[in-house]
């Protein structure tokens, strides 16, 4: 393939947002009174500034500067795709892979550089963009179908189509509003996989739902791969990005770290995170969510409630996450979980919705407890990916927040471990017994 | 495959205009969207759309005891049900169909950020939608004159006009208070006075002839002034009095106009400011 056949072609593209900047503090009820009366001058300033970022060169945001308020969400990126490549775009949460993408589809303009895309575009950011409750099956189609793009003959032709995949035939005139929420999604995914663009853009939040739908949704998308299109799919989920794509572009704090083969930036991705959790969590920059709550640390407790290093094979281990919130608020509705990651895949999930802890109130300072009874996991090396949500809105996502190396322990109580040799299928443990029967 | 289909994506200084071509790409998209908003309104409701005669009908009945009755406001003779009637026809389509086109951008944050068509049809959906009310309580204007028995004139001819007229002021608010509003929520809690405001500089109670002369020209930049005049001079057959009118034709016009420019120019960075 000849370089000129690009599908899109990135030049030199930076995003600068204006993050909260501080507000200063009075000491005297004075200070306090003149700062309320001035505060429309200032809140107008604060508001103008918000785009204007005439005043900042990108050296000024290079780590990070609370300072200035100004975060650097991409840095002179450039990269170019070609014609029927399927790209994966991987990297920490906060490495700019969203902003990249919400300027693919010209839902944010970037501050500077430039973007050529040939072909019809679309982007799947989210499944049922601007589904109304009140409207039915039928009409959400068409409108959904329009919005993500399609003409109103494009969704003619294809409507029978959309609602076989869908599964809802019955429901068709019914509001979507008294659906179940897994038909919602089945509706929506329906609408979204009949799109054909020449170029498909697609984020990770489209892998949601059920296994059985997730397969689908992968299945789907690899069709739309194979089909010639260009796509560029957006995921934490390294196995489906391996799945799915051919090449694949790395990012971390804007900046584009790596490209080329799949399996080499996946490689270098996995190694590269490991060395982040030495850093301290709390000051951490690739975190997801509004950050009015934080982690701030990651311990491991035995059963006595005293700090281990590494726990044990079958033993007691408590996850003690400490948090900290940045608000006054109360945040009510809480879920919390921590997930044990192997080789950056998503291992063992806790979580506190499962367990029926559903009505967590969180304020203030404090830990969260995660705690396993024995711990089923061989010698070896996991990460902890946190996560907390308060009604369904993110308060703080760290991916692989810190490190957990286990220790060979007695789980069966045999005095016994697996032998340091390759023996597959060793890292899970299951409590098991051996019985062997002779004929006579 | 179309490859000739090429998009560039740059940063966007300055100062732009619509791109039309652009709008009309979107027109099926545009069209559902004003579908769903006329749908989803009365949807369980056990009225459905007769509240579109319902809430001006309520309007009128009041103002006909209050301003009418009570305050016995001066109509050159005219039955005050009649008078305020063919008023608040338009007055109601105007005013809601500013709020809700001022509150479009904000209202629809969740889809801003997620899915890219030409931002102006968020403050234009409504504009179109709030149409289809107009038009079913048209039906209140058909029922009174027939039954005051006003006769038809020529002028009637004339009231496409005034409609169209009418049409450009909430376009024009709308584009400007949306845009502001994205950066200054002020505009939610502003809309109420500013609604009410220009009732009262309107002459939807009274009749714009109780202005003393001298200050006509001032009275008359107000755009509502003109369409009001005009809905009344149409279909009571009146005379037309074009120094009501077209003042504020022409102010109507330039809100508009720069209307469009500010929200091109402030459609850039809503997402990220909203």
């Amino acid at each position: 393939m000849s370089t000129k056949e690009y599908a899109i072609r990135v030049d030199n593209l930076t995003k600068l947002y204006r993050i909260g900047m501080k507000d200063k503090v009075n000491e005297t009820f004075a200070g306090t009174l003149l700062n309320f009366l001035k505060s429309p001058l200032n809140n107008f300033r604060e508001y103008k500034s918000l785009y204007s970022f005439d005043d900042v060169s990108l050296d000024d945001c290079d780590d990070q500067n609370q300072e200035s308020g100004v975060l650097c969400a991409l840095r002179n990126v450039s990269f170019s795709v070609e014609q029927g490549e399927a790209i994966g775009i991987i990297g920490g949460n906060g490495a700019g892979k969203s902003t990249l993408l919400k300027i693919l589809s010209r839902i944010t303009h970037p501050t500077s550089g430039r973007i050529e895309i040939m072909g019809r575009i679309s982007s799947l950011l989210e499944v049922g963009t601007g589904f109304h409750p009140d409207l039915t099956g039928k009409d959400n189609i068409y409108l959904n179908g329009t919005i993500l793009g399609m003409r109103k003959a494009e969704v003619d032709r294809k409507f029978d189509e959309i609602v076989a995949f869908s599964g809802v035939e019955k429901f068709l005139n019914t509001p979507v509003k008294r659906y179940s929420s897994g038909m919602t999604v089945r509706l929506a995914f329906a609408v979204a996989a009949h799109l054909e663009p020449e170029i498909l853009i697609i984020d990770e939040v489209l892998a949601v739902g059920d296994t059985a739908f997730q397969k689908k949704c992968i299945g789907k998308m690899q069709d739309v791969a194979k089909g010639g299109r260009t796509v560029l799919f957006v995921s934490h989920n390294m196995a489906a990005v391996s799945k799915l794509c051919n090449s694949a572009l790395l990012m971390k704090d804007g900046r584009l770290i790596k490209s080329g083969n799949v399996d080499d930036v996946i490689a270098h991705y996995v190694t590269s995170i490991t060395d982040k959790t030495s850093d301290v969590l709390s000051e951490r920059q690739d975190r997801e969510g509004s950050g009015e709550i934080k982690i701030q640390s990651v311990d491991y407790l035995n059963e006595q409630g005293k700090k281990i290093e590494s726990p044990l094979s079958g033993s007691v281990l408590v996850i003690r996450m400490r948090y900290r919130t940045y608000s006054e608020n109360e945040f009510r509705n809480c879920r919390v979980s921590a997930t044990i990651m192997k080789d950056h895949r998503p291992f063992i999930l806790l979580d506190s919705s499962v367990v029926g802890k559903d009505k967590i109130v969180l304020s203030g300072t404090g830990y969260i407890n995660f705690i396993i009874p024995e711990l089923p996991l061989s010698k070896g090396e996991y990460h902890i990916s946190t996560f907390i949500e308060s009604d369904k809105e993110i308060l703080d996502w760290v991916d692989a927040a810190a490190e957990l190396s286990v220790i060979d322990g007695d789980f069966y109580g045999s005095g016994k471990c697996y032998p340091s040799r390759a023996w597959a299928g060793k890292t899970v443990l299951v409590k098991h017994d051996v019985n062997i029967v002779q004929d006579n | 495959m179309n490859k000739t289909d090429k998009t560039v994506i740059e940063t966007a200084d300055g100062w732009r205009v619509e791109d039309l071509e652009e709008i009309k790409e979107y027109r099926d998209l545009f069209y559902f969207l004003v579908w769903r908003n006329i749908k989803a309104l009365y949807a369980q409701t056990i009225m459905g759309f007769s509240w579109a005669i319902l809430e001006p009908l309520i309007q009128i009945v009041i103002f006909t005891i209050i301003f009418g009755n009570v305050a016995k406001v001066a109509t050159n003779g005219m039955p005050y049900f009649l008078f305020v009637s063919v008023a608040v026809i338009p007055w109601t389509y105007m005013s809601s169909a500013m709020s809700e086109s001022s509150m479009s951008l904000v209202g629809s944050r969740a889809m801003l950020g997620k899915v890219y068509f030409p931002r102006i049809i968020y403050p234009l959906t409504p504009i179109l939608s709030k149409l289809v009310d107009f038009g079913i309580s048209l039906l209140i204007i058909v029922v009174v004159l027939i039954y005051y028995n006003v006769p038809l004139t020529i002028n009637v001819l004339l009231l496409p006009v005034f409609m169209i007229f009418m049409i450009t002021i909430p376009i024009g608010v709308g584009l400007w208070l949306s845009s502001l509003a994205i950066r200054f929520r002020d505009v939610k809690f502003a809309m109420q006075f500013f609604i009410r405001m220009l009732m009262y500089t309107a002459p939807v109670v009274y009749a714009a002839s109780s202005i003393p002369d001298q200050y006509r020209f001032f009275y008359s930049l107000n755009p509502l002034v003109g369409v009001i005049e005009g809905f009344r001079s149409c279909l009571l057959g009146q005379e037309i009095h074009w120094e009501y009118i077209l003042p504020g034709a022409i102010v109507s016009f330039l809100i508009m106009i720069t209307g469009a420019i500010y929200f091109k120019h402030m459609e850039r960075i809503v997402v990220d400011v909203i």
